[in-house]
């Protein structure tokens, strides 16, 4: 199949840019880990030793030796070593990455099933007002900070609601607050595309064919519209996978979740360069991937673009 | 007289508007009795669709039954709920669609799609319905039905897909089927089979047909009575012989003027303008606007694949101040062939004159000269136009493009031109979503002779017109060519235009020119059986008078000509 090939292609050539656009730029920023950690007055280093510990480290070589080195270790899944916490990127890696993929997993999930109520509740709901309210509420959703909405859910249904305990709570619980602060601003672009896509595909004569034989606005909904009204929604939903990353740091930062959002934001803080390649690459491959999953999913949704992929 | 089977009594329809309900359809009362076709004949804006829309209950968003009736069989439909309605639709009222591209649902196969009007209405379990699917796919003319009802619609050509959905419309058997324009979108030949086709059916179960058309010739064919409305009222009605033979009201003979049937207009002879005619200027001038000679265009398929041959070796010359046709089906390679002329697409092989001077090698600054030269109206003057310009910045775009002028010189010259045009002087300063479809045709017209070019292609620039507002634009063009000496290329597949305007004429079918010369020749004694087939697809009023002979089988040439992406075989399938 050519069109897999191709688009495998094209996201390795991606992913290759987007490492090496993050090497550069951290290459680029002034100051340097090490420096940071072992320079200060009180650990009394020696110049010697602190030069002893970047040739450990490996940042004495110039930066195309280093780049060439990163990139061979990368290939072999040798992410090197953190600095801050001299333990290999890897580990903290292994470590971190569970509680975000359960976060953004269902972070994502529920987004998918708020979105997709509401579109299609604002589409049939029995009354014009509810129909209305419920349009509106993407538009709310859309325009809410997440590091806003995490203290508002915690201050509602922790303090005063006392739904979730702040502390001690179990996993299960310690879930819902981050995942919805997570899934409802993501969930408001994709309620947007759908339900203006419902709109659009509801106005299709093929639609007025439906009606015209019998069926009724439920099962002209589900069974002509839907399908015809995902594909938007599907190119959205690939898209947002990157606000969900980000989403993520700020959602671990405001619950003080161990996942990689924490991992990000202290590395951010002591350019821990290693670990920052790392979660850079690791999130461009999420995208990519993700990405190369809508483009496939698209001919068996629309059969009219089962041509066109095998064509191109 | 049997008791009608639909009967619309002083039906007002409304649609919501921010300044009060708006009447569309105003005190409309006609009947459709059991296993009659009546034909709802108008203009767009006539009230036509939403008339057939309530019966139905499928009025669009924001209209209501304001007052009147709408009885089956003696039960009045106009009060009922939606619900209460999905009872009938499918089952009592089949819908037959104008468009049978946008019409099926491109995400589903056909013969889910056709099983759905047996399971909306519990009919018959799984296998049953199967069977019953198959045998409608035979029944309309589908080759390998089992084939079929697994195929996607963008697998079908559109006369396929009209037939799925003639299929569908009468799958329970309905009392009374509602078509709604269902060949306007479809080639004459393509469009005869499916008048056939429905013809067929409907005497098969006595089904009645409400058949709404802008098209008199259609109505003339195959109604038994016509009911003519305007401005959602009723003109006339009455048997088709007696409206259309005797019209009462000066609106239906309007409309029986206007409608380009074949042979009512004299045939234009191709013959050089007065001044070439002097043989001395003549002998030093180049007598052909445009010749064009062995023009190919193959278009790649795909690795592996054999090309398609778009256009195959297509020559024919335009006469100065005259009209050349090139009429076609969709499909045949004719607006390939304009758009060589015009060079958006370089041919393969082949070359293209204008005014003796080939174009083919233009390149850069020249083939900008060659664009003032040449000129382009188009189908659609809705989307031709840009909607933010006003009408004088759009006539005087092509000038302010070629720099020609300045500011004030362009406004007069666009102010001329509008007036050129028929336009009121008025209307400079508008906008085209405020101008009717003829106004803007209109627009379209004065921009393409901004320029003064030697050669205007009208690109089916007449086919989205109504009829009146047709006949004023064939005026109009037929005015301008002799004032102005103006050579047209008149890309159409109507034949009855392309007999009215044109003095020569090339049938094209299939990328290739079967036959070409003077229009009276070409349409008088048609020397190729396609150019034949085609001519006798034309309904005409002459046809109505031999209406009882008109379901024989239909003639066994292919189908319309299948679209490069989608080799669909021809259904060669009698129908009777």
């Amino acid at each position: 199949m050519p069109y897999l090939a191709r688009r495998v292609g094209q996201a390795l050539v991606v992913l290759a840019l987007a490492f090496t656009v993050t090497f550069v730029l951290l290459q680029a920023l002034p100051g340097d880990a090490i420096l940071i950690k072992f320079e200060s007055p009180e650990l009394g280093l020696s110049p010697e030793q602190i030069a002893d510990i970047r040739a450990s480290y490996g940042a004495d070589v110039p930066a195309w030796q280093q780049y060439l080195h990163t990139v061979s270790g990368f290939l072999v899944g040798d992410f090197g070593y953190s600095v801050q916490y001299g333990t290999p990127v890897h580990e903290l890696l292994a470590a971190a990455l569970p509680e975000t993929l359960a976060l953004a997993g269902l972070g994502f999930l529920v987004a998918v099933l708020i979105a997709v109520s509401v579109a299609f509740l604002s589409t049939l709901a029995p009354f014009a007002w509810l129909r209305q309210a419920l349009r509106s509420l993407p538009g709310v959703f859309v325009s809410v900070p997440v590091f806003w909405l995490g203290i508002v859910l915690i201050q509602v249904f922790s303090f005063q609601l006392k739904l979730v305990p702040v502390i001690g709570a179990d996993p299960v619980q310690s879930l819902i607050l981050p995942v919805l602060t997570l899934a409802i601003p993501i969930s408001a672009p994709l309620a947007q595309v759908l339900a203006r896509s419902i709109d659009d595909v509801a106005l299709s004569p093929f639609v007025a064919v439906v009606r015209a034989k019998g069926a009724g606005p439920a099962r002209v909904l589900w069974r002509d519209v839907a399908r015809n009204a995902l594909l938007p929604t599907i190119t959205i939903a690939g898209v947002l996978i990157g606000e969900l990353i980000g989403g993520a740091v700020v959602t671990e930062t405001v619950f003080g979740r161990a996942g990689v959002g924490r991992l990000t934001e202290q590395a951010v803080a002591n350019q821990d360069v290693a670990v920052l390649q790392a979660i850079v690459i690791l999130a461009a491959v999420v995208f990519v991937v993700v990405n190369l999953a809508v483009d496939l999913v698209y001919p068996v949704l629309d059969p009219r673009l089962k041509r066109k992929a095998v064509a191109a | 007289m049997t008791a009608p089977l639909l009967a619309i009594e002083h039906l007002d329809v409304a649609y919501r508007a921010a300044s009060g309900p708006r009447r569309v359809v105003h005190d409309v009362s006609f009947d459709v009795q059991p296993g009659e076709v009546v034909a709802l004949v108008g203009e767009s804006g006539s009230g036509k669709t939403t008339t057939s829309s309530a019966v139905l209950g499928l009025l669009p968003g924001g209209g209501l039954v304001e007052a009147g009736a709408i009885r089956l069989s003696g039960v009045d439909l106009a009060g009922w709920s939606d619900r209460r309605l999905q009872s009938v639709r499918g089952a009592r009222i089949g819908y037959i669609p104008q468009d049978p591209v946008s019409s099926l649902n491109p995400v589903r196969p056909i013969g889910v799609q056709l099983a759905d009007a047996f399971r909306i209405h519990g009919r018959g379990d799984r296998r049953d319905i199967r069977a019953r699917v198959l045998d409608l796919l035979d029944r309309v003319g589908l080759d390998d039905p089992a084939l079929r009802a697994k195929q996607y619609p963008h697998e079908l050509s559109g006369g396929m897909r009209q037939r799925v959905l003639i299929a569908s419309a009468v799958a329970l058997e309905p009392e009374l089927v509602i078509a709604d324009e269902p060949t306007s979108a479809l080639d004459v030949t393509v469009q005869r089979r499916i008048l056939d086709l429905i013809d067929v059916l409907r005497r098969e179960h006595g089904t009645a047909v409400l058949l709404v058309t802008h098209d008199l010739g259609v109505a003339a064919e195959r109604a038994e009575r016509v009911v003519v409305m305007q401005h959602g009222g009723i003109v006339e009605q009455g048997s088709t012989a007696a409206v259309l033979d005797a019209p009462a009201e000066a609106y239906t003979r309007q409309l029986l003027a206007d409608a380009p049937g074949l042979g009512e207009h004299e045939f234009r002879h191709p013959r050089p303008p007065l001044y070439l005619r002097d043989a001395s200027v003549a002998a030093a001038e180049n007598p052909f606007a445009l010749e064009a000679s062995g023009l190919v265009k193959e278009f790649s398929l795909g690795r592996g694949r054999e090309p398609f041959r778009a256009v195959d070796d297509v020559s024919f010359t335009v006469l100065r101040g005259t009209t050349h046709a090139i009429v076609g089906e969709s499909g045949s390679g004719k607006t390939t062939t304009a758009r060589i002329v015009a060079r958006f697409v370089t041919p393969d092989a082949g070359e293209v004159a204008l005014g003796g001077e080939p174009v083919r090698a233009l390149a850069g600054a020249a083939k900008r000269v060659f664009r003032r030269r040449v000129q382009l109206v188009y189908q659609n003057p809705f989307a031709s136009l840009d909607p933010r310009q006003s009408v004088q910045e759009i006539i005087a775009e092509p000038l302010r493009n070629f720099g020609i002028g300045d500011r004030r010189s362009r406004a007069a010259s666009a102010r001329q031109l509008i007036d050129r045009v028929s336009l009121p002087a008025a209307l400079a300063t508008q906008r085209p979503g405020e101008l009717s479809g003829g106004q803007r045709q209109r627009v379209a017209i004065a921009r393409a002779l901004a320029l003064e070019p030697e050669l205007v292609i009208l690109d089916e620039a007449v086919s989205a017109l109504d009829v009146t507002v047709q006949a004023r634009i064939l005026e109009l063009l037929e005015q301008l060519q002799g004032e102005l000496g103006l050579s047209y290329l008149f890309i159409s597949h109507d034949l009855s235009v392309v007999a009215r305007l044109s003095h020569s004429v090339s049938v094209m079918r299939r990328g290739r020119i079967v036959e070409g010369g003077a229009t009276e020749q070409v349409f008088g004694a048609p020397q190729h059986d396609y150019t034949r087939e085609l001519l006798e697809a034309v309904p005409r009023r002459a046809a109505a008078d031999a209406r009882g002979a008109s379901d024989r089988p239909s003639a066994s040439s292919p189908a319309s000509p299948a679209s490069p992406a989608s080799p669909a075989r021809s259904t060669r399938k009698a129908l009777a």
